[in-house]
């Protein structure tokens, strides 16, 4: 008995310093969000539902809201192919799969807002390379950063080739500790490649896909320094995502109350999304090795 | 013997006196700091009489280098004149504001000193200590101009301490219009002679004209007009200037932004369109990329010679007019009827119609510089005014406003004197008077446009930029982007209250009007 109160004592201070962190600033958020904080407004001033009110119908939160979806699910989508291809073009490969496994790492690496400054040297209409590789091909100078279909593609092409390697090792892992019996079992029954993919590799590998794919969307979801950096959520509104919208709401107008309210609102749409998202792809995958 | 010892020591200690000079004496500034010491309280020599050891003061200013090296270079000066301690912490202009902001509002003391938009004093007054009157009785301080007393002041009193004046006013890389080939092929297109603009419609032509080709000789295509244009960076600048001329008129008082009496926002009236319609369409005389332009990339660009014209700030023409510039003395500012752009169509929010000019009417923006403060919250308060008091002594503006990057710009009387250019800097004569004669119309103009300086300009701002960059982007047509601003601008001021804004409002009102 005397033990496992000793027990107590020494989790307490490790619980407390846990909530004090994660529980605490939620708490502090979800009570700025019902106050009028602005610049002119100092503190917790109570005004009830009015900034929820006012976030429904605030159609820039909506439409950045959009914007990083349909950013976001283009940019996982593209990550999860390519990582997932070049997993699979490398896992055989002992050596060379040693050698592009650190070559992959690196963009990860690198801080966002530094690679986001030399893709927009890249994508600099006159000085920058891109264009002159396009000319190569015969293609005209594309405005990439100028106008706002190219602009929005610039961000997931900066978003893809930082994030893909992440997908690629994760996939490249599952890959290596598959058991070897289904393989077997396949190619005993004449299956090909592309079978073997559709029917062995692809179900067996679902578990990793789901983990690796809601890690990236979180990640992804949270997508504000490249856009700081390369094109400030323009042109026009063209790349304004929810977390960029609401650094200039909080940060720049200081709507500290309001911003909050978006925050918690953000908040609640990612994760009712996500969990969405996640029993569909759970279910989906359940379903996929028994259509086998 | 003791008294003999006692007159031997008086006699040595008088000696010391007399043939020991004190620091301030003896100490060569001129030639120690490189610069012209001018006497007085603020000055090199005073300020080494000043004794702050053991004091320290945390200043917060821009990045290196705009007003990020000058802040850096002085403090240390004043550190070695005084034996105080300056700490001086850098941020890029995006997040000033916010640190600025968040120890005013929660009540924290971590800067003495703070370096921002002078716009945001409606944000910062309560919050800032009113300069001394000593300060103010400077000769250095009285020789600041009317207009940037007043955009120091709020409500009567003086809380930003000054040491820059801005504005943006039209320059322009000059042989191109001299050149025989080119006023025959542009009277040919347009039949008329090519001339320096006078008017937005005229710009226009011009940086059409000029735009897509090599006039400048070097191989290279060359276009019409560079102007700042990025989203959230200091766009909305060049959009005052591109509107002032439409929408500012010299007949009708009581308000560019609102109508006080109603506090009706004017930002979607026929005269902002018009100046949106028109920016949107010179987007095409802009070089590649133009949209995303940036301060920076504004004075690298019109500075360099890529295009031949631009409307914004001195920054640009000083780094031009730098001994290692290219086309040093070959730039100029300012048309021949004024410092900025004119339109001969102004809109009268009065009587809801177009007035017509004979002559252009003209509007030059006073835009903001920066501005800075003691902090009430300061403990060494007095070590925070000297030190301004010395970084903006006439040895320092003098040469600071020399070096481009620095960022300290024109705001003296004796600024606008040709011989202060010639001498300091080494510019021709031709380009010192068309310099000195901007500034004093600038400084004369009876129909200037001035920031908003309310509390919670920058929401106002960063909404009338959202729906100015939709334009500009195509995603709307002007008149929809400026009618869904006037509607956001609308629940700002009902947010911050009416009367808030309208009393605020006021102090803008006094000098749109003259008063």
């Amino acid at each position: 008995m005397l033990q496992s109160r000793y027990k107590y004592v020494f989790l307490w201070p490790a619980l407390i310093a846990l909530l004090a962190v994660i529980i605490f600033p939620l708490i502090y958020t979800v009570l700025l969000s019902f106050s009028g904080w602005s610049v002119n407004r100092i503190g917790l001033n109570w005004v009830g539902w009015a900034n929820y009110a006012r976030a429904i119908i605030d159609p820039r939160f909506w439409q950045s809201m959009g914007t990083l979806y349909t950013m976001v699910a283009l940019c996982v989508l593209f990550e999860y192919v390519l990582g997932f291809a070049l997993a699979l073009l490398l896992w055989k490969q002992a050596r060379a799969g040693r050698f592009f496994r650190v070559l992959f790492i690196v963009p990860m690496c690198v801080t966002p807002v530094i690679m986001a400054v030399v893709w927009r040297t890249i994508f600099h209409e006159t000085l920058g390379p891109m264009n002159d590789v396009l000319g190569w091909f015969g293609i005209p100078p594309v405005n990439w950063l100028s106008t706002t279909t190219p602009a929005f593609a610039t961000v997931i092409i900066i978003d893809v080739w930082q994030w893909t390697s992440f997908i690629f090792i994760l996939m490249l892992a599952g890959l290596m500790s598959l058991p070897h019996e289904p393989f077997e079992a396949a190619q005993i029954d004449g299956a090909g490649p592309i079978r073997t993919f559709i029917h062995v590799i692809f179900p067996l590998m679902a578990p990793i896909t789901l983990g690796a794919l809601v890690i990236r969307l979180i990640e992804s979801s949270k997508l504000m320094d490249t856009i700081y950096t390369l094109t400030s959520g323009g042109p026009g509104s063209s790349t304004e995502t929810t977390s960029y919208m609401l650094y200039i709401r909080g940060l720049r107008e200081f709507q500290i109350g309001y911003t909050a309210s978006l925050s918690i609102l953000y908040l609640i749409i990612m994760l009712v999304g996500l969990t969405v998202f996640a029993k569909a792809m759970t279910r989906m995958m359940r379903i996929a090795p028994s259509a086998h | 013997m003791i008294a003999k010892v006692m007159l031997l020591s008086g006699a040595a200690v008088a000696a010391l006196c007399v043939f020991t000079p004190v620091r301030a004496e003896t100490v060569d500034y001129n030639a120690e700091y490189g610069v012209t010491d001018v006497p007085g309280i603020c000055s090199y020599a005073d300020t080494d009489k000043k004794d702050y050891t053991g004091k320290k003061i945390t200043i917060l200013t821009h990045a290196v280098p705009v007003m990020g090296e000058p802040v850096e270079l002085h403090s240390k000066q004043f550190e070695e004149l005084t034996g105080g301690k300056v700490e001086v912490v850098h941020a890029p202009f995006g997040e000033l504001y916010q640190k600025i902001m968040i120890p005013f509002q929660t009540g924290q003391h971590i800067y003495d000193i703070v370096y921002g938009g002078s716009y945001w004093i409606g944000d910062w007054a309560p919050y800032l200590e009113p300069v001394p009157q000593k300060y103010l009785d400077t000769a250095e301080m009285k020789d600041i101009t009317p207009a940037y007393q007043g955009v120091a002041t709020w409500n009567g009193q003086r809380l930003q301490y000054t040491f820059d004046g801005d504005r943006n006013y039209f320059k322009y890389y000059a042989p191109p219009f001299q050149n025989e080939e080119n006023k025959k092929k542009f009277k040919e297109k347009y039949g008329r002679d090519l001339a320096v603009p006078t008017t937005w419609d005229e710009y226009d032509q011009v940086a059409e004209f000029f735009s897509g080709w090599d006039w400048m000789g070097d191989g290279k295509t060359h276009y019409g007009s560079t102007e700042i244009v990025a989203r959230d960076n200091v766009a909305f600048s060049n959009f005052i200037t591109r509107v002032a001329s439409h929408a500012k008129n010299p007949n009708v008082k009581g308000g560019f932004w609102f109508d006080l009496e109603t506090m009706t926002p004017q930002v979607n009236n026929p005269g902002f369109v018009r100046g949106l319609e028109m920016w949107v369409k010179a987007l095409r005389y802009m070089p590649p990329g133009g949209i995303n332009f940036g301060i920076a990339e504004e004075i690298f660009s019109w500075g360099g010679g890529e295009s031949l014209m631009s409307v914004t700030w001195d920054d640009a023409f000083v780094q031009a007019q730098q001994p290692d510039s290219p086309i040093q003395n070959k730039v100029l500012v300012g048309s021949p009827i004024g410092p900025s752009m004119g339109s001969l169509e102004v809109w009268n929010r009065a009587s809801k119609k177009w007035d017509k000019f004979e002559k252009p009417s003209i509007a030059p923006y006073v835009t903001w510089g920066w501005g800075a403060g003691v902090t009430k919250s300061s403990k060494e308060k007095e070590m925070a005014f000297d030190w301004f008091c010395f970084f903006s002594n006439y040895a320092n503006t003098n040469h600071d406003e020399m070096i481009g990057r620095f960022g300290v710009n024109p705001f003296r009387t004796s600024h606008m004197d040709s011989n202060y250019w010639m001498k300091g800097a080494g510019w021709s004569q031709e380009v010192a008077d068309s310099f000195v004669k901007m500034l004093k119309g600038m400084d004369t103009s009876t129909n200037r446009v001035f920031d908003l300086r309310v509390p919670g300009v920058n929401q106002y701002y960063t909404a009338m930029m959202n729906g100015v960059a939709k334009a500009m982007a195509g995603e709307m047509k002007p008149q929809a982007a400026l009618d869904e601003v006037a509607a956001e601008w609308k629940r700002i001021t009902e947010e911050i209250g009416v009367d808030v804004v309208r009393e605020a409002y006021k102090n803008v009102v006094r000098l749109e009007d003259n008063e």
